[in-house]
């Protein structure tokens, strides 16, 4: 299949029929994943602080540090959770929190080497506007910062904090948080360490059909470079309990927007071979249309996740759940590691 | 999927038990959905109908009790209500500027004939310029059994009393097995269509439904949308065909939800088998809103309304809301591409932008 350029892919995103769309992506899938296979990861989202300087104005989960639902979980709280998600056939936990104002570096090397020391199970964590402020804190590069994490254990980056890759809209979103080229820098080096990450989106808000382009050319061009992402994953902006929520009203994308922004990214994105649907934000019948529209994974079983939660979006579900909602769409469920490496086949 | 078939659709040629099995079992989703799309285009241009509406349940106490149903209680048991209608007005009075009121319950072992008949005229006094739309097949046939009286004389009554439209509810899935192990307290399908027949006759619209995603086959699925084609050719009486998928939770059938792949396939091949139907709905209560919005792109043309207060869908385990608002309806219209139209519940245009 001949690359889509960028011209081409904006006018198809904002004017071809979503049909035609996910037609074609439905084909490329079909060509990258050949076995009809929906894969999944049974994991858990630990939120070891909700405490946040950075504030955007997209989240209803960040508080401040004086804030009485302030919190940070204690290492027994966090094994025990750990424990839970082994129990449940996890294989990963997804760790990320806000920036709090008193936790260091040294906070995140013993939390890693504690978690290493007593489990086995991937750690993938700390996104990159997390390791943006610990270099910062500590006047470290990014590649150091990276690299100390790694030593004391960490194993695979989560593609948080992209939002929009597009500095004119950050500066609205979350002017507070890194801009698009930091966080494309600590992927670009954490791929360089050896290790691997996701992509995400989140659209929905302000963005213009050409800042999703934009998006998506900035991760096309860097997978380019170094073959470092495991999967893209694109999800709606949640508006409840946001202060954003003041400007943009209740609404946003709708189920016909999120699988029109879904089909562009499959195609655009070439080089990386899996997207993932979006069942936390999209409930798990649209996520089943998404299996049709270019994703061919269902994320996370997420035995726990609370940021999405804090804007009252609430889609419960259990990997049971998960598993014959894959079926009933006729493909094969399968669990997979945080690598794409295949566990059991249901 | 063999394309004479594409072709023939295309064509006006209407589709046999065979090409719609073929249809179903296909796994084209895009060309099934491009033309229904286009059929539904046909019918209604780039129109997406919704309604103000809001639902009363004057009773969730049921003699019928069927499987599929989070609903119904027995009389006296824990959680059964039954509404006076001066109460049943008070609701309504409590919410203005809706154009139908959607009246459904449950089979009530001693509210006699009359009882119903009053609850509609005092509606209609109240309110005389809503459309009143009231009582499934199911309850009619319930009626007429309590009454003694012949179904054209209780459709009759009702009607004078201000009845207009009846819902489509109580279809369930015609096929005979299947609808004994689903509700066999319940009418049966043949008589369903009987009642139909007969309100459409003394000139009440109604509705019909399909409840799939069960137990059935897709044969008893095509099976009921050919034998709702047969009844509309004689009839014309069908405003709107509704598949409903099924909700398994606190049911005694349980099981799963239907795919919302299959959702939007059944809608769309609907909109295929039932040329003689205006209108498909995707009922956004049993569908979610973003299958439903979805299904605007897949041959539906209404999303039917605002609702308020559903209470069958939701004790079954819906996942959406219990209500929306006009502008939640219109801007889902807006970003499906289509354009929205407010109806009454006769397919009257109230707004158009």
């Amino acid at each position: 299949m001949e690359r889509i350029s960028r011209q081409k892919a904006l006018d198809l995103f904002k004017n071809a029929d979503l049909l035609d769309l996910g037609d074609y992506v439905d084909r490329m899938r079909k060509s990258l994943h050949p076995e009809g296979m929906v894969t999944f990861v049974v994991d858990r989202n630990i939120n070891y602080t909700n405490v946040c300087i950075n504030q955007c104005r997209f989240c209803a989960f960040y508080r401040s540090a004086e804030s009485p639902e302030a919190y940070i979980l204690s290492e027994g709280e966090l094994f025990k959770k750990i424990e839970e998600t082994i129990e449940l056939g996890g294989t990963q936990i997804l760790i990320q929190g806000g920036l709090h104002p008193d936790l260091g570096l040294d906070y995140y090397t013993s939390l890693l080497k504690s978690i290493k020391s007593r489990f086995e199970i991937n750690v993938h964590g700390f996104s990159p506007p997390e390791v943006c402020y610990l270099a910062k804190k500590h006047n470290l590069t990014i590649n150091d910062t990276i690299r100390t994490l790694k030593d004391a254990g960490l194993d695979s980056i989560p593609g948080g904090g992209a939002e929009i890759l597009s500095d004119r809209i950050r500066e609205v979103l979350s002017p507070k948080k890194i801009k698009s080229g930091d966080w494309l820098r600590v992927m670009e080096e954490a791929h360089g360490l050896g290790m691997r990450t996701t992509a995400t989106m989140m659209f929905g808000s302000i963005e213009t059909p050409e800042d999703i382009i934009e998006h998506l050319d900035a991760i096309r061009s860097l997978q380019d470079r170094t073959g470092g992402f495991t999967a893209f994953i694109p999800w709606s902006f949640q508006p409840g309990n946001t202060d954003l929520n003041k400007d943009t009203g209740s609404h946003t994308a709708t189920a016909v927007d999120y699988l029109r922004v879904l089909s562009i990214s499959r195609m655009y994105l070439d080089n990386v071979k899996n997207v993932q649907a979006s069942w936390v934000t999209q409930g798990l019948k649209l996520a089943q249309v998404a299996l049709r529209f270019g994703a061919n994974d269902f994320g996370s079983t997420m035995i726990e996740e609370n940021v999405v939660r804090a804007a009252g979006v609430s889609y419960r579900v259990s990997k049971e759940d998960i598993i014959n909602a894959i079926k009933a769409t006729g493909f094969i469920a399968a669990q997979r590691d945080t690598y794409y490496n295949l566990i059991k086949i249901f | 999927m063999q394309s004479d078939i594409l072709s023939r659709i295309e064509s006006g040629i209407r589709l046999s038990f065979h090409d719609t099995l073929e249809l179903f079992r296909s796994d084209d989703i895009f060309e099934i959905g491009r033309l229904a799309s286009k059929i539904a285009q046909l019918k209604n241009g780039s129109n997406a109908y919704f309604i103000v509406n809001r639902h009363i349940n004057p009773t969730n106490i049921c003699v019928n009790r069927c499987k599929f149903c989070a609903f119904s209680r027995s009389k006296g048991e824990v959680g059964s209500f039954e509404l006076t209608i001066d109460q049943i007005l008070e609701r309504l009075s409590s919410s203005g500027g809706f154009s139908e009121v959607h009246i459904v319950g449950g089979l009530h072992p001693d509210w006699p004939f009359e009882h119903y008949v009053a609850m509609i005229s005092a509606i209609r006094q109240k309110f005389p310029t809503i459309n009143i739309k009231a009582f499934t097949a199911v309850e009619i046939d319930y009626f007429s059994r309590i009454s003694g009286l012949g179904l054209e004389q209780v459709l009759n009554k009702l009607k004078d009393s201000g009845l207009q439209i009846m819902p489509g509810g109580g279809a369930e899935i015609f096929a005979e097995g299947i609808r004994n192990e689903l509700c066999p307290e319940k009418i049966s399908g043949e008589r369903w269509r009987e009642v139909m027949e007969v309100a459409h006759r003394v000139g009440i619209k109604t509705n019909a439904t399909m409840l799939y995603g069960h137990l059935e086959t897709l044969e008893d699925r095509i099976d009921h949308l050919l034998k709702l084609r047969e009844l509309q050719d004689r009839t014309g009486g069908f405003q709107a065909f509704i598949p409903l998928a099924y909700h398994p939770k606190n049911t005694e059938i349980g099981g799963f939800y239907s795919s919302g792949l299959d959702d939007l396939k059944t809608i769309a091949i609907s909109r295929l088998v039932l040329d003689n139907f205006d209108h498909i709905k995707a009922y956004w209560i049993m569908l979610g809103e973003k299958v439903s919005q979805t299904a605007l792109l897949f041959g539906a043309d209404d999303l039917d309304g605002t609702i308020i207060e559903e209470k069958i869908t939701h004790m079954a385990g819906a996942m959406t809301g219990e209500g929306m608002t006009r502008d939640d309806l219109i801007y889902l219209i807006k970003k499906a591409g289509k354009t929205p139209v407010e109806r009454d519940g006769l397919y009257n245009k109230i707004w158009k932008e």
